[in-house]
């Protein structure tokens, strides 16, 4: 009977995987043919209409990915109460040896399946807000095409079926992003900050690679499935041997996996790697939304989720991780506050809510492991998302409004975009965790789960729920109400284009947190982590407050704020310095690095590998100087060398070889 | 029979061999180098047909060798003398000093 069972469930998985395989890799294919489209004839034959096209394009593949989570969710993902981890479709790409293989593939298992619809969605808002947003821009298609191939690589990175497949669209969304930052090229500051994101990231995925060299070298195989059966059952040799080896105090699975995170915290921008994130503002407007708030940095919560049962399995570094997003959130929170430029405020936000979305990931290694933390972090991932995506892009809209990034230029916006301000209103209430919006609901779990585990990161979560709360407040406040400006605009609030995406996001925003998500996302068996009424007191309390706080002092215009900052001396400066991390890493880089390391490397090189073949270049000179004049062109002087020769070699001959 | 031993005939080749090389070192007119070159060739040819006579009676080895160099040397004169014919039209000399110019 079990046998029978068993070949059931073969056939079945089979008939699942022929079901999807006949669409699935359109979802990220049709993203890459709009790119090779628009990027090869875009400028050319697509100038004004590759806006169009490209969003059509991403139409379909939003419609195909829902059509997935439908079938997923509710037709075919569920087998005997458990969600089937199911591979869509592999593709033999590299064959190293018969068990070693790099992979093309398509992995559908909830988290996967919940992050190509919340991709293609937000990508495609992105794209509709852009049509108004980036008209009249010169190059338009480029713009599209890259749109296009940031859709596609997220969408690989979120499919992959192996590890050493979400690394290839793991850089490939670094590409694309420094891309877009630099889509400005003219702009120094755009180049500056699109190297700096390149490089930081770049960077920080050294460690995930040298991490999956690791895993890869004691597990034998690249394939999440078996890479994380291998390594989580005690009974197999390579869990044994890789938790058995050490280096440097610690086994080889916690450096592993430590490095796979540096990898993740430099992608997600957390302390200290987060440095890149605020300057990437520098790219347009609907690219930040896309890529810096709702879906790239986020791959590093997911890069964690993916392996999450092996990080299970070694509680510490879970703990580093926990700690990690706990200061990052709670730092990023504190410079929010005192950041002038709208989106710089939203980028810390971003950073902020990544931290927690990290701790809440982590949070389950102190104490008894659950699967609360996973649930609480993707499900936060999801609506932030949404609102952050709705914030940048309300953002956007104020930005091409105004024309200024700054918020001393703006004020009393309200009655001069209407729509706007609603919509920003919204994604404020959601993100400062206001029931009923959907931050409050992902933000409650993510704060009950820290604190059924460790009440430090718990108090730590709460205020700076209340930080969130005061400084997007402060924001919202600067941005509509306060000063009353006077706007000479030609083109108004902006078009239907940039209207449909903040209406549609903000329905989401709010919506959102009432999908029961714990039901469809979990790890494991999954839990109602249900949270009592009476839990959720506190937050609120915190977030009232803060929006409290931020009311009186920016909802009119006053001399409050600036008393308080120069009260606050040096430690504002410090927070308003960003903690000074930009300064310690050019002291570091400019002064350490290249003193002590850089400057001697080249001297080598300068003087002693240079020189090397210099004097080789030299020698051979001097002595071809010598020596030609025997080429004198006489003819008898060759005659007479030749003559000596054969004189040479008759005398060799007789005397020496006879 | 009284013959003439090998030795006489080989002082003839080699005074004739170094007879050419003179030439070809002193003179300066290459029509008179390539006749110290044909001296040279001939004087090898003697050599050829001495030997064969002398150390091998019954082959026509060395024979045949003095036919090819013959030949060759004919060849030869007739390349020499279209270069020293066509470096006359370019340099109006046959002097083998004016003819330096192929040098570093």
């Amino acid at each position: 009977m079990p046998i029978d069972n068993c070949r059931l469930t073969i056939a079945d998985s089979r008939f699942t995987t022929m079901n999807y395989s006949s669409y699935i890799a359109f979802i990220p294919l049709l993203p890459l043919a709009g790119f090779a489209i628009l990027g090869l004839f875009g400028q050319k034959h697509f100038s004004r209409s590759a806006g169009i096209i490209g969003t059509l394009i991403l139409l379909v593949s939003a419609v195909l990915a829902l059509y997935t989570a439908y079938n997923y969710f509710f037709v075919t993902g569920k087998v005997n109460g458990a969600w089937q981890s199911i591979t869509a479709l592999k593709y033999t790409w590299l064959q190293f040896s018969p068990g070693m293989s790099i992979d093309m593939g398509i992995l559908l298992d909830p988290a996967s399946v919940m992050m190509i619809v919340v991709v293609t969605f937000v990508s495609l808002m992105v794209h509709i807000f852009s049509l108004g947003y980036m008209k009249g821009e010169e190059r338009f298609a480029t713009y599209y095409a890259f749109l296009s191939l940031f859709t596609f690589s997220m969408l690989g990175l979120v499919l992959s079926t192996n590890i050493f497949q979400i690394y290839i669209f793991w850089e490939l969304v670094g590409v694309s992003s420094f891309l877009l930052i630099g889509f400005y090229y003219d702009r120094p500051s755009a180049v500056a900050a699109a190297k700096k994101a390149f490089i930081v990231t770049r960077f920080a995925d050294l460690g995930f690679l040298i991490g999956i060299l690791i895993l890869a070298f004691y597990s034998q195989t690249l394939d999440f499935g078996i890479l994380t059966q291998r390594l989580t059952d005690p009974s197999q040799p390579y869990a044994a041997q890789i938790t058995g080896a050490g280096f440097m105090g610690a086994s080889v699975l916690s450096w592993a996996l430590t490095l796979v995170f540096i990898g993740g915290a430099g992608k997600s921008a957390m302390f200290p790697l987060h440095i890149w994130l605020p300057d990437a503002m520098e790219g347009p407007t609907p690219v930040s939304a896309l890529i810096h708030a709702a879906t790239m940095v986020v791959a590093g919560v997911y890069l964690v989720a993916r392996l999450y049962a092996i990080y299970l399995t070694d509680l510490p570094v879970l703990q580093i991780i926990t700690w990690t997003g706990a200061l990052s959130a709670l730092l990023a929170a504190f410079i929010a506050c005192t950041q002038t430029d709208i989106k710089r405020v939203l980028a810390y936000s971003t950073i902020s809510q990544i931290g927690y979305m990290l701790f809440a990931l982590g949070v389950p290694s102190f104490g008894t492991p659950d699967n609360t933390g996973y649930t609480a972090s993707l499900f936060h991932l999801f609506t932030h998302a949404f609102f952050k995506s709705l914030l940048f892009l309300g953002a956007g809209s104020v930005i091409h409004f105004v024309h200024n990034n700054e918020m001393g230029a703006m004020g009393g916006l309200k009655k001069w975009m209407p729509l706007t301000h609603i919509t920003f209103l919204i994604a404020c209430l959601a993100i400062a965790g206001v029931p009923p919006l959907s931050g409050f609901f992902s933000k409650e779990e993510i704060l009950l789960a820290a604190w059924q585990h460790n009440k430090g990161i718990y108090y730590i979560g709460l205020i700076t729920s209340g930080i969130t709360a005061f400084y997007m407040f402060r924001l919202y406040f600067a941005v509509f109400h306060n000063r009353q400006h006077t706007y000479h605009n030609e083109h108004g609030e902006g078009g239907f284009s940039m209207k449909l995406p903040l209406t549609i996001l903000a329905i989401a925003a709010v919506l959102a947190g009432f999908i029961p998500f714990s039901k469809y996302v979990s790890f494991g068996a999954g839990v109602e982590n249900a949270v009592p009424i009476s839990f959720s007191i506190a937050p609120v309390a915190m977030a009232l407050a803060g929006i409290l706080l931020a009311f009186v002092l920016y909802y009119k215009e006053n001399e409050k704020p600036q008393q308080i900052s120069t009260a606050l001396g040096a430690l504002y400066r410090t927070v308003y310095r960003k903690f000074y991390f930009d300064e310690i890493y050019l002291f570091i880089t400019k002064k350490i690095i290249f003193n002590l390391v850089a400057k001697p490397a080249a001297w080598i090189d300068k003087h002693i590998v240079d020189g090397f073949m210099n004097l080789l270049a030299f020698a051979t000179a001097r002595f071809s100087e010598r020596i030609k004049a025997l080429q004198s062109g006489s003819v008898q002087a060759y005659a007479l060398y030749f003559f000596g020769g054969i004189l040479a070699l008759a005398a060799v001959f007789i005397y020496w070889m006879k | 029979m009284n013959t003439v031993p090998l030795t006489h005939i080989l002082f003839v080749s080699t005074a004739l061999f170094f007879i050419g090389m003179y030439g070809l070192f002193t003179r300066r007119n290459l029509i008179t180098m390539l006749m110290a070159i044909e001296l040279m060739l001939n004087s090898v040819n003697i050599n050829f047909v001495a030997f064969n006579k002398y150390l091998y009676p019954d082959k026509l080895n060395g024979v045949f060798f003095t036919l090819f160099i013959i030949t060759i040397a004919a060849a030869e004169a007739a390349v020499a003398i279209a270069i020293v014919i066509n470096l006359y039209r370019n340099h109006h000399s046959i002097d083998v000093e004016d003819t330096e110019d192929l040098k570093y």
